[in-house]
């Protein structure tokens, strides 16, 4: 961020102080991002550093640049955190830390802030700590009372674990109290009612027996029950927010930023900051950052991720752009006509996410079990309750059988089994570059039958590759590399990587026509390698550049290379006899060359985003359980419809917002295992499960017929839970 | 049996006393980066003098 641009939102940010402006909801944000900008954290992802030296070697450079206050290297998130003087600028640190020899980029911190600090794993983790704390020395005395502590020394016990134990649990079990207050209020039973509710029986019971100087108390099985449920429950939290700020640095690898002409001068701004009306200047290779119309310049637009089409659009001035679109040669000059969140781009991002999801319809295998189990076990602690009332006609033995009841039953085990496998299978998918970002997407990954391809930025790299080099006379070919060499087009660029080898003609005059080609002169006479229409030719069907030469025209074909590990993942997908498609809003011929290749027998071409979500529907309602792997705005509809969905880390923000599971690398081959991986998780969750219940069924007519002792819930809780984390490990 | 007089209070402060001392090196940010407090120990920018 340069000067210019600091100072202005400041002042501004100081202006919506006022109370007329401040009701404006964009004054708001503008006022939050100068704040932001005020402190002068600068955030930076350093992909490639991996071992002390890098940190201090980073740390170091860092320290010594000009107007930095400190520095620190995170290696765990591979961020560094700068505290700076505010006209320091993010470019600045990235030079210097790329001239010590590391790769560097910013991140933008109104992103990344959200995942600074995680106030709620903290919270968790104090509670987990307290509740580890109070079990432990209750355990110690309980152990006593079991091996045989009587009258006034077991009395003295019992009163000591009460006084570490109601404290503890009021401040521990305060999670599982607010859900399960949420869920009873919107007349809903889930499996922190039971935990509640045995928290509390067990509780009241003990005290009251204490109190009469009773037998037993279950002030232990209170506290580990609590302790096993919040390692649980922070397992979750870890996995779970590790996933969502790895996600969030990948929005933030994107920086809101644009270039305007404020009264002729070129001023960079964050996108929010922009006004309807603005000239925005888009060089070649940048991102529309809002929608407009061409104002000045003449260039190609390359609209693969709106559309799936890979062909160029000729853009001229006059013509209407929409965010997200790449603009390929000449610098053009754009009139902004919606911004934020009113582009096309922000407004179909938003539709995607209204509309109902493949993972809203999902319910987990966590939440089936809690539907059966919650009833069962509150009819069972009931009529165990009832049945000794009406036999003995003691309230107090009744209501210490209930409590044994409920607390034996007591999920413990079931709140392990999920969390622990999703934790284990969750981290060996991230070592393989992929990110799963929402909690069920194992399940429904392990579900699937039928996957649905995306062409253009998910099969294929997005990268143009020359496909008759041969039609080219060989006196041709040094025309077309000192052409294609001073042009930065994607297609001149492919070509030039091509002829690399051979030899450039010797050319005067050259000169780049942006939105055309380029042109010279061989000898006197005039050359050109540009667009069809340029040259006076026709244009085929296929993306393609022409050349002419003095002795005619050449037609130069392109087809865009595979993505690494794209055949290797659909030739495993297919021998794991999954029925694999390609779905495509690219030409005909684009598209059946590449399914050909790929060895993919069903695809479909020039499909709109509405033909690919009713398409994934279709196959739905034929009782396929669908993935769909995507990458561009036109898959956003069929990423959210499909059973559960994959998309690459190049694709656009609100593609990546719409699927569960993100590709970290360019690779698609880890694919296929992540589908074995998922299936082996889910089967370890039902063993889990078949475990936990294996318990149940011995434990609980102890605890009905009245024969279980404190000792005994212990141990069978104990144990139950130890059994299920080892066997999530196995997963590893 | 009066022993028992001495040792509980002991044991429960000597419990507490890894409680707080837990609390506090959450509170101090010392789990942000596992992964780097494991390397920096090999770090020799620190060796001669503490860090200022």
């Amino acid at each position: 961020m340069t000067d210019l641009s600091v100072s202005p939102a400041v002042e501004r940010g100081g202006m919506a102080a006022c109370p007329a402006c401040a009701v404006t909801p964009a004054a708001e944000e503008l006022a939050a991002r100068a704040a932001a900008l005020e402190g002068a954290t600068l955030s930076l992802s350093l992909p490639g550093i991996h071992c002390a030296a890098c940190i201090d070697t980073v740390e170091q450079a860092l320290a010594k640049a000009p107007g930095v206050r400190e520095a620190r290297v995170n290696l765990t998130l591979k961020r560094a955190q700068v505290k700076a003087d505010p006209e320091v600028t993010a470019e600045e640190l990235v030079r210097v830390v790329e001239d010590v020899g590391y790769e560097a980029h910013e991140l933008d911190p109104g992103t990344i802030a959200a995942t600074a600090t995680d106030r709620a794993g903290r919270a968790l983790l104090m509670r987990l700590a307290v509740a580890g704390f109070a079990s432990m020395n209750v355990m110690l005395l309980s152990v006593s009372v079991w091996s045989g502590a009587e009258d006034a020394t077991r009395d003295l016990f019992h009163w000591i674990s009460a006084a570490i134990t109601l404290p503890a649990i009021a401040f521990c079990a305060q999670p599982f109290f607010a859900n399960a207050y949420a869920a009873l209020r919107a007349r809903r039973l889930n499996m922190d009612v039971p935990i509640a509710l045995a928290i509390t029986l067990a509780l009241v019971t003990s005290l009251w027996e204490t109190s009469l100087s009773g037998e037993h108390a279950y002030f232990d099985a209170a506290l580990t029950l609590t302790f096993f449920l919040l390692a649980g429950r922070y397992l979750d939290h870890r996995t779970r927010s590790a996933a969502r700020s790895a996600a969030e640095e990948l929005a933030a690898l994107e920086v809101p930023r644009a270039i305007a002409l404020r009264d002729g001068a070129e001023v960079q701004l964050p996108i929010a900051e922009l006004r309807v009306g603005d000239l925005v200047l888009v060089r070649p290779g940048g991102r529309m950052p809002v929608d407009g119309e061409i104002a000045e310049g003449a260039s190609e637009l390359d609209r693969s991720l709106l559309t799936g089409e890979t062909r160029p659009v000729p853009a001229a001035p006059g013509q209407a752009v929409s965010a997200g679109e790449v603009n390929l040669t000449g610098p053009l000059t754009v009139r902004a006509t919606a911004i934020g969140r009113d582009t096309s781009l922000a407004r179909m991002a938003d539709l995607v996410a209204i509309a109902e999801s493949g993972r809203s319809r999902y319910t987990s295998l966590a939440d089936r079990a809690a539907k059966l189990y919650a009833p069962g076990v509150h009819i069972l602690s009931a009529l165990s309750f009832l049945g000794w009332y009406l036999w003995t006609g003691d309230l107090r033995v009744a209501l210490n059988i209930a409590a044994a009841v409920l607390i034996i039953t007591c999920p413990c085990a079931l709140g392990l089994a999920v969390p622990a496998v999703t934790t284990a299978a969750s981290g060996r998918l991230f070592r393989k570059g992929m990110l799963v970002k929402h909690e069920t997407a194992l399940e429904r990954l392990a579900q699937v039958d039928t996957v649905v391809f995306d062409k253009t930025g998910t099969l294929t790299s997005g990268k143009p590759q020359v496909v008759n080099l041969d039609a080219l006379a060989p006196e041709a070919r040094g025309v077309a590399l000192a052409l294609a060499r001073a042009s930065s087009h994607p297609l001149s660029q492919a070509l030039a990587e091509a002829l690399d080898t051979d030899a450039p003609a010797t050319l005067s005059d050259l000169r780049e026509v942006p939105g055309y080609g380029t042109e010279a002169r061989l000898d006197g006479q005039l050359v050109r390698l540009g667009r069809a229409e340029w040259l006076g030719a026709t244009p085929g069907g296929e993306t393609a550049t022409w050349l002419q030469t003095p002795d005619g025209m050449t037609e130069i074909r392109f087809a865009d290379s595979l993505r690494a590990g794209a055949d290797q993942a659909v030739a495993e997908l297919l021998a794991q006899g999954k029925r694999v498609e390609l779905i495509s809003g690219d030409t005909e011929g684009a598209v059946a060359a590449l399914a050909g290749r790929l060895g993919i027998t069903h695809w479909q071409a020039g499909a709109l985003p509405g033909d690919k979500a009713a398409r994934i529907a279709a196959l739905q309602e034929g009782g396929a359980k669908v993935l769909m792997v995507g990458d561009g705005l036109n898959d956003t509809a069929a990423l959210s419809t499909a059973d559960v969905s994959i998309s690459p880390a190049s694709a656009l923000d609100a593609a990546r917002v719409a699927s569960d599971i993100v590709l970290l690398g360019g690779d698609l081959s880890p694919i296929p295992g992540a589908l074995s991986t998922a299936s082996r998780a889910t089967r370890r969750i039902r063993e889990n499960f078949r475990i936990a219940t294996f318990y149940n069924v011995i434990a609980v007519p102890l605890a009905v017929a009245g024969l279980c002792s404190p000792l005994i819930a212990a141990l069978a809780m104990s144990a139950s839970s130890i059994t299920v984390s080892l066997n999530a490990l196995r997963l590893r | 049996m009066d022993i028992l007089v001495w040792l509980i209070p002991i044991s429960l402060f000597l419990g507490g006393l890894g409680l707080v001392a837990f609390i506090w090196t959450v509170r101090s940010d010392q789990y942000e980066d596992p992964d780097g407090s494991s390397q920096r120990i090999l770090s020799d920018q620190w060796d001669d003098h503490p860090k200022p």
